[in-house]
């Protein structure tokens, strides 16, 4: 028996910030999975699941949400799983949902993901104090810088790339009355003059820290026919992990990364990733990722992601738009990050994007990755079914 | 076989959290002595108040004064009271269901021993001496003989509302770090630095795990490498970490030690930041009574090519 096709048929976020002090954790997804179900118009008793995700435990210090937040998220008398899979627990979360619309085993899903990194702390928790052990040396940055000057170094990039980047995703974050960032009077040249805290990654170059949340309402055929706004159908959807250390592990462009993105595209019939899909909503937390995803997920070959960027490809109005929401650059409630990005993926597709709705966007690929990029999590979603 | 290593881990942090309008109210009220609860959909008010119904899902906000006089509805007797807790003596965790209230709340009831406790029991709140806006305010509950309480109404309003509190979260673990890793110690307190082979793939794993994550085989060949090794990749930090200290700038590099198949990550020293390379030849510097080098510095050889150590960056 083949798959159940699933749609997107509600999509809803808060307006991220750096601290919501006027809300309770359950305050604050409830009101993503609110929005989420007025896109929907449907009510709590429309639900039949709910599948959530959010930061490592360490982080926030909330153990067991799928406990504290039944209420807040109506799911009381129905199943509610949590799903963890680090910085890309929102794609996970998204994609476990799916699989149970997919599977049958629910008609109507509400999935969600968030974080309060103002009542977090994630560098603490990245760096608990392991006996024996040399401690970091660097924070999250440092780990990843090394990572880019050896993508420049392969690449043979210009050092402008990165700036480029967050120059486009801080303008992007502009038109989206969602995202975290907002600067008004952003120049390339303020981008450029920011300082370097990890050389080669400027303080510009780097992910804001926010209070969020993120839910959608994932459907069947029959849910997305009795729909009041255009669904997002989900065309292919993958995950994929792989150890944070390994001999032969290829941080630049991970295995994982390249096998998770094969198969969506096998799944969706994509043969070329560059002419077939519309747009790309990934995640990026330092800006010199884009080059490095775009080659690692195939719209570019090895040591071209950043002629893509350069060229001006990845602008809103380019060829190949790269994260029109501003992405995790402007917007990052870690937590929640995956799922904005495959939130944003489907609203392009339903046409639903606002100010910076791509024109006549029909495929667009939603991506998150975590942890020492190990685990990755990606889905396809289009303007019309699976098939059509 | 060497002695495996084990030391206490204490992971703890102090935590904050917004509380929201109705936790809010509750944790102020207890500041006040006043106890409130919310009104569900289906009439009950619940004490500790929430903020959706449970039942029907919708906001509710509808706060409502109970008494601080109730009644035990289950208990359980603390024999060791554990650091943290309400008492330092023995008592009991009782669930009490306060006057007015539909639900019980989860306290610590102060009772000379477990045949003074029965369920329904009478019991009123023992206010804390100092009180902030936190469940510690009611210091815990005792026996009460005497008339119930009528709560005053108190409509939920105040001028100073308390709206976000510090729940401190600590763990104790013991930690061991395994017999690879423990190996691995103990070479480096002889300043040698030993990795383990994996008999499939035939690399060289630098910390060892005892296992080769890539076979799924276990490791027990001892290699030594390094001492010295190749700068792969870098960046400069410029940015000073609170538990660190190390003046900034500084170069935080992968070094691939010779005879390694993985970078291990250290700093650089004893050259300028700004001259460290990407295929540098560096050697480890020990300072005394470290577990670890201090960080690396040029050995003086030629850079290596970098067809030699692109594989592990
Ligand atoms: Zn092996």
């Amino acid at each position: 028996m083949s798959k159940e096709p699933v749609a997107v048929v509600g999509v809803g976020q808060t307006r991220h910030v750096a601290a919501r002090r006027d809300v309770s954790i359950a305050g604050l997804v409830r009101e993503a999975a609110q929005r989420a179900l007025r896109d929907a118009e449907l009510t709590w008793n429309d639900i039949d699941a709910v599948v959530i995700g959010k930061a490592p435990d360490f982080f926030e210090g909330l153990m067991m949400p799928e406990l504290y937040l039944a209420d807040a998220l109506g799911a009381v008398g129905k199943p509610m799983l949590r799903v963890h899979t680090a910085g890309s627990v929102g794609g996970s979360t998204a994609l476990v949902a799916a699989n149970l619309v997919a599977a049958r085993v629910h008609g109507t899903v509400l999935t969600l993901a968030f974080e309060k990194q103002s009542e977090s702390n994630a560098m603490w928790g990245l760096s608990l104090p392991i006996p024996f052990q040399q401690p970091l040396l660097a924070g999250a940055g440092g780990f990843f810088a090394p990572h880019v000057r050896a993508y420049m170094r392969r690449s043979g990039a210009p050092d402008t790339i990165g700036a480029l980047v967050a120059y486009k995703d801080r303008r992007n974050a502009l038109k989206n009355p969602y995202a975290h960032l907002h600067e008004h009077g952003i120049t390339l040249e303020k981008v450029l003059g920011a300082p370097m805290l990890w050389d080669p990654i400027r303080y510009s170059e780097t992910c804001p820290s926010s209070d969020g949340a993120c839910a959608m309402v994932l459907t069947d055929r029959a849910g997305a026919a009795r729909a009041p706004r255009p669904p997002a159908w989900l065309l292919g959807g993958a995950m994929r992990s792989e150890p944070t250390l390994f001999a032969g592990k290829d941080f630049v462009s991970p295995r994982a990364g390249r096998d998770c993105a094969a198969d969506v595209y096998r799944q969706a019939g994509i043969a070329d990733p560059r002419r077939d899909i519309d747009a790309v909503e990934m995640y990026v937390p330092f800006s010199w990722y884009e080059p490095m995803w775009l080659e690692n997920l195939g719209f570019a070959e090895e040591g071209g992601g950043w002629k893509l960027t350069e060229s001006g490809v990845t602008e809103l109005d380019g060829d190949l738009p790269v994260n029109m929401s501003g992405g995790v650059l402007s917007t990052n409630p870690i937590g929640a990050s995956g799922m904005l990005r495959f939130a944003e993926a489907a609203l392009q597709v339903r046409g639903l994007a606002g100010e910076h709705q791509v024109d006549g966007a029909r495929k667009v690929l939603g991506h998150a990755y975590g942890g020492g990029s190990q685990f990755f999590s990606m889905w396809l979603v289009g303007s019309e079914p699976p098939g059509a | 076989m060497p002695e495996v290593l084990k030391a206490p881990l204490v992971v703890e942090f102090p935590f904050t959290r917004s509380l929201g309008p109705v936790q809010s109210a509750f944790l102020t009220g207890l500041r006040e002595g006043v106890v409130l609860g919310v009104k569900a959909a289906d009439g009950r008010v619940l004490v500790p108040p929430v903020e959706y119904d449970p039942v029907t899902a919708e906001e509710i906000r509808d706060l409502v004064e109970v008494a601080p006089t109730g009644t035990v509805t289950t208990w359980a007797w603390n024999h060791e009271p554990r650091r943290g807790q309400p008492l330092g003596t023995p008592f009991a965790w009782v669930l009490v269901r306060l006057d007015g209230a539909g639900t019980a709340l989860l306290h610590a009831l102060d009772a000379p021993g477990p045949d003074a406790v029965r369920t329904g029991m009478r019991v009123r709140i023992r206010w804390a001496q100092e009180r902030t806006g936190a469940i510690t305010d009611i210091a815990c509950f005792e026996p009460y003989d005497g008339e119930a309480v009528q709560p005053a109404g108190h409509s939920g309003e105040f001028t100073d509302p308390v709206t976000g509190i510090v729940t401190p979260a600590r763990l104790d673990y013991t930690y061991a770090p395994g017999r690879a890793q423990s190996d691995y110690i103990h070479a480096l307190s002889g300043r040698r630095t030993v990795g383990e082979r994996c008999p499939s793939c035939r690399k060289v794993y630098v910390p060892p795990r005892g296992a080769c994550p890539t076979c799924g085989v276990a490791t027990v060949e001892h290699v030594e490498v390094g001492p010295r090794g190749t700068v792969t990749t870098f960046c400069i930090v410029n940015i000073k970490a609170k538990n660190l200290d190390i003046e900034v700038p500084y170069v935080y590099a992968h070094i691939a030690l010779d005879g390694a198949d993985l970078a291990l990550h250290a700093r650089i020293g004893g050259i300028p930041y700004d001259q460290v390379r990407m295929g540098l030849r560096v050697e480890p510097v020990w300072t005394e009574d470290a577990r670890y080098p201090d960080h690396y510095r040029p050995s003086g050889e030629p850079d290596a090519d970098y067809e030699t150590y692109k594989e592990l960056l």
